[in-house]
């Protein structure tokens, strides 16, 4: 029987985790996504969980001890946030290069320097192009049903990447809500047990992983590599209306809000979705037709979707909270003005690149309602769409002479 | 004890046809070491000449399971690689019952540098892993800059011996000591030119439960400038100076010297041996190879008063 309960967001990754019985679970805690080990530590204490939890020394030999456990074939599961991510991010290439299934929970952390503790996107966006897939969750519910769709993509034999499933520090890791947690044997039964291709565990048929690679097969490695990312576009749409057909939670690559008579969109990732969407409620009973385009699924990067669903609106504004220093703008900005580049130039719409809440910066509803007075009046008198736009910070602007 | 010929009957799991430089030492080292297992092996391998030279894709001379992820993290891999063995295991879900053994093999700047967390790691888990150091005493595979196992006064591409210089200034790292005192049941320290001793130490490491360590001597003809035909013979030198005692210990404690030189010889017969030393010998260097020679001695008359009563009678 599916049960409804309270729940935060590193306890429904824990509760997902706990139901897709993995064999390891390589632990070293970071704040604040530590909780997802701890009651996986708790379970295996008290019996009811039948896996092997290692306290590893450091996050790089967390996610070492990953690919060896996925190259055993074994089923594993780790955590990192902001340091401890970007301490991973060596091997976070030998894990997607060697094609192992492996998936990460992340409670997204601002990077330091200064030392914050609190929710922005530098930690994930900083590990976009180690080739693994990204998820990311506006909610606990979202985090619970990522995680189980993580392992049937990771594990899938057209995929075999790895997936980091990002939720934001605290806001979701630690809210609580309303999450339906389905009944263990339909998991099972949606999952199955991990069959993988090759282990090191067969004697019988030796393997050599991770060999040396000359400049006569390296680029051909890389395009095998390139080609699982690529699969996975279809068997995340596959997975999520699968699971969707289950549970009853369909899944694409995003989700949009109001945006279908839209003529102005905003943009935005994981929990700041949430006040989005309160502030296009507010806007749109003020006859403001505004609507949202959530994304889900950031590598690999739906271009052609998000392009045929932006198609036609007079502007957008991009929210990233993450800041890259002399880049043109966000990571998701950039991709998505990249994936519009190839409209007519009468149907593309204006792009506008914000930046928010870095270091836990909280975005206010009232932010949402001048950033679309904002796009609105550039648009209309045709402005440059060029420069960075700041969002509830005290210094608004930055001088780029 | 086995003879010679039976040991070279038995079955190898390192091929011929690897890419390692000519008179290298860790062949031979691989030969006695993986022969000493009566089991499957699974191998981690660390990142340096070993891994580079044996596995130049699509080719591969390993004949047993074998993976490489990274330069300081082999050890933490098998962590890895372990922990789902001791799960299926206890799930009834491994393919067939056979017991596995599990070796990491590491370079000293794989094992004394970057990758002593992980090695610290999975000795205070107790996990049961052969840990197999290959000590060049430089970062060979790089080109042969000084590693922590560099001993004081040798010239490497990082502490070149010149005008004012004399090579590395800072004594080598006791990485046995250190792993010793992490307790675990057997830590040995041995040289190729005794097979039946480096033999026995790799069977009694392999038969141990829990964490076991074995620190082998490998001479680089590349980086040492020796002869190719002299390697064997120079990891004999080595341990007839003290420069590389040959001993065990056992439960971090219980210290047995396996090999002690009729005739100790000094450290200058060492020295002059190989071309990154040479420049000791002139006469304004004369102190730093006398402080070398303390340094073997204090270390040498330490281990044989630590011996174990027992094992000296």
């Amino acid at each position: 029987m599916r049960a409804n309960k309270v729940l935060d967001g590193n306890t429904a990754v824990s509760e997902a985790v706990r139901q897709l019985d993995p064999d390891v679970v390589m632990a070293y805690p970071s704040a604040p996504g530590a909780p997802m080990l701890e009651r996986l530590a708790m379970d295996i204490a008290n019996g009811s969980l039948d896996t092997e939890l290692v306290n590893m020394e450091s996050p790089q030999s967390a996610i070492s001890g990953c690919i060896g456990a996925s190259a055993a074939g074994g089923r594993v599961f780790s955590s990192a946030s902001s340091q401890e991510l970007a301490q991973m991010h060596e091997m976070l290439f030998i894990a997607s290069s060697l094609r192992l299934p492996i998936v990460i929970g992340i409670a997204d952390r601002a990077l330091s320097a200064p030392i914050n503790y609190y929710a922005d996107h530098s930690d994930a966006m900083a590990e976009r192009d180690c080739g693994w897939i990204q998820l990311f969750c506006e909610s606990p519910q979202e985090a619970y049903d990522n995680i189980i769709q993580a392992y049937k993509i990771s594990e899938h034999q057209d995929v075999k990447t790895p997936v980091m499933v990002a939720m934001d520090g605290w806001i979701t890791s630690h809210t609580m809500e309303n999450v339906s947690i389905e009944e263990p044997s339909e998991i099972t039964d949606f999952m199955g047990k991990r069959i993988p291709t090759y282990s090191l565990l067969n004697s019988t048929k030796p393997l050599t992983i991770g060999s040396f690679s000359s400049p006569n097969y390296y680029f051909e490695h890389k395009l095998n590599q390139f080609q699982g990312m690529e699969n996975s576009r279809k068997i995340i749409r596959e997975v999520g209306k699968e699971f969707g057909d289950r549970f009853g939670r369909y899944y694409g690559y995003f989700e949009t809000y109001k945006l279908d008579d839209a003529e102005y969109g905003i943009i935005i990732m994981s929990s700041a979705a949430g006040t989005a969407k309160e502030a296009i409620d507010r806007l749109r009973s003020r006859g403001e037709k505004v609507g949202l385009l959530k994304l889900r699924v950031f590598r690999p990067f739906p271009f052609q979707e998000i392009q045929e669903r932006l198609l036609g609106l007079k502007a957008i504004a991009i929210f990233d909270r993450n800041i890259v220093p002399g880049s043109q703008g966000g990571p998701l900005y950039n991709e998505i003005r990249s994936a519009m580049y190839f409209c007519e130039d009468n149907l593309r719409p204006k792009i506008f690149p914000y930046i928010f809440g870095l270091g836990g910066r909280e975005l206010n509803l009232s932010d949402i309602d001048n950033t679309i007075k904002e796009i609105k009046e550039k648009t209309e008198k045709v402005e440059s769409e060029n420069g960075f736009h700041f969002v509830n910070v005290r210094y608004r602007q930055v001088n780029n002479e | 004890m086995i003879t010679l010929k039976q040991l070279a009957s038995r079955e190898e799991w390192f091929s011929s046809g690897h890419t390692l430089c000519p008179g290298c030492s860790i062949p031979v080292i691989l030969k006695l070491v993986l022969g000493a297992s009566r089991n499957p092996l699974v191998i981690s391998n660390a990142t340096g000449c070993l891994q580079m030279g044996s596995t130049l894709f699509p080719h591969t001379a390993w004949k047993s399971n074998w993976i490489h992820t990274g330069y300081g993290n082999a050890s933490a891999t098998m962590s890895g690689v372990t922990a789902v063995y001791r799960s299926l295991k206890k799930k009834g879900r491994l393919m067939d019952e056979k017991e596995r053994k599990f070796l990491v093999i590491g370079g000293d700047g794989s094992t004394y540098d970057s990758g002593i967390s992980s090695i610290s790691g999975y000795m205070e888990r107790g996990e049961d892993i052969v840990y197999l150091c290959y000590d060049n005493q430089s970062m060979a595979h790089s080109g042969g800059q000084a590693s922590s196992a560099t001993p004081v006064g040798a010239s490497t591409t990082t502490t070149p011996a010149g005008t004012v210089l004399p090579g590395k200034l800072q004594t080598r790292k006791n990485i046995t000591a250190i792993i010793a005192a992490h307790r675990i049941p057997y830590v040995a320290q041995s040289a190729p030119w005794n097979w039946n001793d480096l033999l026995r130490k790799a069977e009694k490491a392999f038969e141990t439960k829990g964490p076991a360590y074995l620190n082998v001597l490998s001479p680089c003809p590349t980086h040492w400038n020796t002869d190719t035909d002299k390697s064997i013979e120079l990891s004999r030198l080595a341990a007839d100076t003290c420069v590389w005692p040959m001993f065990e210990i056992r439960g971090g404690t219980k210290i047995t010297v396996n090999y002690k030189p009729r005739h100790k010889l000094p450290v200058s017969e060492w020295l002059k041996s190989q071309d990154r030393f040479r420049h000791l010998l002139e006469k304004e260097n004369k102190w730093i190879v006398d402080k070398i020679q303390e340094e073997i001695d204090q270390n040498w008359d330490f281990l044989l008063s630590a011996q174990n009563e027992e094992e000296t009678k």
